[in-house]
């Protein structure tokens, strides 16, 4: 790959970065004048205070948590499927965001409490617990396939209990809980964002730590082993790195499907090669690009209403996943 | 003449461990692999090479007995250290369709690069030099899935040179490769060897390029209680070893034109 493709692969996605923040600044479900918006991102504004309120307190957190979560998830997303060795790997499949939905469902449905930061706590700890569960099995077990199934049961237990829950819950706690699965941007206030920022900042550097090793992680465990990787310490890191920045954006944001799956797909057939040392930050900008655009979507243009986040996210993610599969033959990193 | 040695095996036992206990593969290996040489394996499918040639880079934990790396045992050896000493070239899947040749061999340099594994002036040299080693320089910046099999094991190859390595294990570097192909693999190894003094050990089932381009055979006996024989292609041709290890019921080994004939017939 050429210098100048890859300065234009950046250059484009950094562009494509700031207009949709700033689209998702000046677009919403309510109607604010360019003019008046500026004015009040610079404090100059003396208006209508609920404007003010929107721009602030409502778009300006939603922008940044939607640019943070979408470039958290795909950057799991890629070191899971580079660890599992499988292209549809995604943070979801290792029953980490099922984790987090059963610490929710636990909080706000057996225990009644449904406080924005219980349910936060309640996510953390549900996603912390199957991500030691992982852990733990992953000292035990060294496939990293039989792993990746184990992932898949856990995941599989916690929605057994979490529909008992359901079960037995009254009809208002099981639609405030299907409400919170329906994932969403727009519920990180400005004083609880720099706890999603800085844990997200923090595992994305962890991840970029990690690019010579996963690059190795290319070439299997036994090629890296001669190549000097300790392969059962890479693949902890990993495993950390991947499920705190799940964890933490599933428990700000809810459990959003796709991202995490799609967009380092993207990514590679953006740059054509799989080589992390451009791929990951790559994908962590297209990540953040197309939470931006998801999140903006998710505004029905005149009407006022607003979709739910999974509502959207499928429908960029699926196609993307479907041609890849039925491309697969002429895509390079298939093969 | 009397070489260097690069691995040397003490009472060696070879295999795996699992729930059942142990299953030993071959017990008792007291093998010296020489520098400077191309040593060929030769065996059946499931006399155990591949366990072999796993356990002698540290792939595999020994059962029993001794490896010992340029005189060193190999538990002494820290992981990155051990990198730097034994490459090895494997049959194993891997995911690099989409990386470039450049970049495959690049990952050669693992051991030799930093934190980041940024190369530096001496690794890009490394690396060029790798693929002009093994001829596929024109091929640096093609995907690894646009190339032939060949080419592909050519590719790992430049990779295990670029690691630089004095001792190289290869597990059937020839397999799947049309006959100029492998001759050429061959003949780099040989060349390899002659030249850079590096030890090479690979194994085979191609009996014909061993005979003629390995400088020491080893011939790994199915039953894992027979000895494991070793000897130069003359040696083994000359005292009937190659004829007794290949001979079977349909097949025997003629030392005149050193290739397997049917019984039947009258050469």
């Amino acid at each position: 790959m050429t210098k100048r493709k890859l300065r234009w692969i950046y250059a484009g996605l950094s562009l494509a970065l700031v207009a949709l923040f700033c689209g998702g600044l000046f677009y919403g479900a309510v109607h604010i004048p360019f003019k008046d918006v500026v004015r009040i991102l610079l404090r100059s504004y003396e208006g209508k205070e609920a404007w003010q309120h929107i721009v602030l307190e409502s778009r300006l957190p939603q922008t940044v948590t939607a640019l943070l979560a979408g470039a958290s998830l795909a950057v799991s997303g890629l070191m899971l499927q580079t660890l599992f060795k499988n292209p549809l790997a995604g943070p979801s499949i290792l029953g980490i965001s099922d984790g987090a939905n059963l610490g929710v469902a636990i909080a706000m449905i057996y225990l009644g409490a449904a406080s924005y930061l219980t349910t936060i706590v309640a996510a953390l700890i549900g996603a912390f617990v199957v991500l030691l569960i992982i852990l733990g099995f992953s000292r035990k077990v060294s496939s990293n396939v039989m792993l990746l199934i184990i992932g898949i049961m856990v995941g599989y237990l916690a929605s057994s209990v979490i529909a008992i829950l359901n079960f037995h819950a009254s009809a208002d706690k099981v639609h405030q809980f299907v409400m919170w699965g329906m994932g969403d941007f727009s519920g990180v206030s400005l004083s609880k964002l720099p706890w999603l920022a800085g844990f997200s900042v923090a595992g994305l550097l962890c991840a970029l730590l990690l690019t010579k090793p996963l690059n190795a992680l290319l070439l299997g465990d036994a090629y890296a082993t001669n190549l000097g990787v300790n392969v059962r310490r890479a693949r902890l890191l990993i495993l950390i790195c991947t499920g705190v920045l799940t964890a933490v954006v599933t428990a700000f944001c809810g459990p959003i499907s796709f991202i995490g799956l799609a967009v380092p797909h993207i990514a590679r057939l953006l740059l054509g090669s799989s080589n992390h040392r451009h791929l990951l930050p790559v994908t962590l900008l297209a990540g953040a690009c197309i939470a931006l655009l998801c999140s903006m979507l998710t505004v029905l243009p005149g009407s006022g209403n607003v979709l739910p986040l999974s509502a959207i996210t499928p429908i960029i993610g699926a196609p993307v996943i479907i041609y890849v599969i039925v491309n697969r033959k002429n895509i390079h990193y298939f093969n | 003449m009397k070489r260097a040695i690069a691995i040397s095996t003490h009472q060696l036992s070879i295999g795996y461990t699992g729930r059942g206990g142990r299953r030993v593969v071959r017990a008792d290996l007291d093998l010296q692999l020489p520098t400077g040489e191309v040593t060929a394996l030769l065996g059946s499918n499931g006399a155990g090479k591949s366990t072999l040639l796993k356990t002698l880079c540290g792939l595999l934990p020994a059962l029993h007995g001794d490896i010992f790396i340029e005189g060193k045992p190999l538990a002494g050896y820290r992981s990155g250290e051990l990198a730097t000493r034994v490459g090895v070239v494997l049959t194993e899947r891997t995911q690099t369709g989409g990386i470039s040749v450049y970049d495959l061999v690049s990952l050669g340099r693992y051991p030799h690069t930093g934190f980041f594994g940024t190369l530096r002036e001496e690794d890009h040299a490394a690396i060029q030099q790798a693929l002009v080693t093994v001829g596929i320089a024109d091929k640096a910046d093609r995907f690894i899935s646009e190339l032939s099999d060949g080419e592909r094991q050519k590719a790992f190859i430049a990779k295990v040179l670029a690691q630089e390595c004095p001792i190289i294990l290869l597990d059937e570097p020839t397999a799947f490769l049309d006959v100029t192909s492998r001759m050429e693999t061959m003949i780099t190894l040989r060349r390899l060897a002659h030249h850079e003094g590096k030890a090479i050990l690979l194994s085979t089932h191609d009996l014909d390029t061993a005979l003629q381009l390995a400088d020491k055979l080893w011939l790994q006996p199915a039953n894992p209680a027979e000895n494991m024989i070793c000897g130069t292609p003359d040696q083994l041709v000359d005292n009937g070893a190659l004829a007794r290890f290949f001979g079977s019921q349909t097949l025997r080994f003629d030392p005149e034109t050193r290739r397997l004939v049917p019984v039947t017939s009258k050469k």
